[in-house]
């Protein structure tokens, strides 16, 4: 039984089974009992939080079909821990948001995800809420990261159930690599904040970051950027 | 107004004898009561459909209702004819699909609109079901139903200004779609 990293576990063979009490033989080295493993406390608890995620299905469109499917026996989410669909975001951690997002759902999608008490991650299922899909139109939010953070994206038009099983098990990979007791995240947090600091420092007209370049180039106007963006596409 | 022998009519029963035009009672009721210039026909298959002036509208659905026995308004719903090929009538159309339910007459009236401030008179007060209907059409193409008793946008968020089935607003919009604050991970 391996549990987390295995930096800091050390786990070795106990040289003297009889002696119970633990004694340093060398510097650097410690002599652990039988039946001992020796791990951080952030690595358990990330275990169990990865074993135990509790979906909310924002379920707007056909990929909502597929992920019954994977709730059902054939696919059977079940076997990765995360068969307690919840209706409630007060009771879930992993937000899956299966279909296309209209503009007037946005604000509704937000208020939803600042219900869910943290820890909480978010997957995009589909090439609707990964990126609008087909859907580009004036009613349709172009990707739901846009808006919403967002860990694991699932391609396809719906997915395959077999997909957002491997989704899952990203996503419980990437649980187990970051998060901690102590507060400093996941990795991809220090990204976000250092963005967050950018563009607190930025001065209105500009762009967040250029990532979103793209924004500029097809007329969007971006979030406290110059509304008169668009004015060019006529037709 | 068109002349019977041009209308393709449904045939009678036994295939003897000239089509039966199912709209001549209808239209001859119509003439009777409003007079012959109070609407214009064009035929296109088996739908008659019939233009209205603005001013009159009202006076002609009401006609149709309780004389000719048009009970159930079928369908409301507006149309942009901005830029379309070989059109000589003004910019915005608002059609109004007529059953009756006991002969299976169809009707389709029709009435343009012009800009600025499109606005038509409503006619919920002979059909209620025109209710949610006129403000679909008041919301995708901004024409206003005077009279209307609840005026308000029906699919798109309150707080969205234009009129998006319009010929002149881009598919992609100007950038309503992307006015939502940004949450981050250290936000939320």
């Amino acid at each position: 039984m391996a549990i987390g990293s295995t930096r800091e576990t050390g786990v070795s063979t106990p040289r003297a089974p009889t002696s119970a009490t633990l004694t340093a033989r060398a510097p650097g080295t410690v002599e652990v009992p039988e039946n001992t493993i020796l791990t951080t406390l952030d690595s358990v608890v990330n275990w169990c939080r990865k074993y135990s995620l509790w979906p909310m299905p924002f379920a707007t469109a056909c990929c909502g079909i597929e992920l019954m499917a994977v709730g059902a026996s054939r696919f059977d989410i079940a076997r990765f821990g995360a068969e307690v669909m919840r209706f409630s975001p007060r009771q879930c951690d992993l937000m899956i948001v299966a279909g296309r997002v209209a503009m007037k759902m946005m604000p509704v999608l937000q208020r939803i995800w600042l219900q869910m008490p943290e820890p909480k991650w978010c997957i995009s299922m589909g090439a609707c809420a990964s990126t609008g899909g087909v859907f580009d139109t004036y009613a349709v939010v172009q990707g739901i990261d846009r808006f919403i953070p967002v860990d694991v994206y699932i391609p396809g038009c719906p997915p395959r159930p077999e997909q957002i099983l491997r989704a899952i098990m990203e996503m419980q990979a990437k649980i187990q690599r970051g998060g901690s007791l102590a507060g400093t995240g996941l990795p991809e947090q220090a990204e976000r904040e250092k963005m967050l600091v950018e563009k607190q420092t930025m001065p209105p007209g500009f762009a967040l970051a250029g990532e979103r370049g793209d924004e500029d180039r097809f007329g969007y106007r971006l979030p406290g950027g110059p509304g008169e963006l668009g004015a060019g596409e006529s037709m | 107004m068109t002349s019977k022998e041009t209308l393709i009519g449904m045939t009678t029963a036994t295939g003897t004898g000239p089509p039966k035009d199912p709209h001549a009672a209808t239209l001859a009721t119509l003439a009777r009561i409003c007079g012959a210039g109070a609407f214009d026909t064009s035929q296109f298959r088996d739908n008659l459909r019939l233009f209205v002036p603005r001013e009159r509208l009202l006076e002609v659905l009401g006609v149709l209702k309780g004389e000719c026995g048009f009970a159930m308004l079928a369908e409301l719903g507006g149309s942009d004819y901005l830029g379309y090929p070989g059109t000589t009538r003004v910019r915005f159309e608002v059609h109004y699909v007529l059953l009756n339910l006991e002969t299976a007459e169809r009707l389709v009236v029709k009435a343009g609109v012009d800009e600025p401030a499109p606005t038509l008179p409503t006619v919920v007060g002979l059909w209620p079901g025109a209710n949610w209907m006129e403000r679909e059409v008041y919301d995708m193409y901004g024409i206003t139903f005077t009279g209307h008793p609840d005026l308000r946008r029906i699919l798109m968020p309150e707080e969205f200004t234009a009129f998006p089935l319009r010929k002149d607003y881009p598919l992609r919009g100007r950038g309503e779609r992307h006015n939502f604050p940004r949450l981050t991970r250290g936000e939320s």
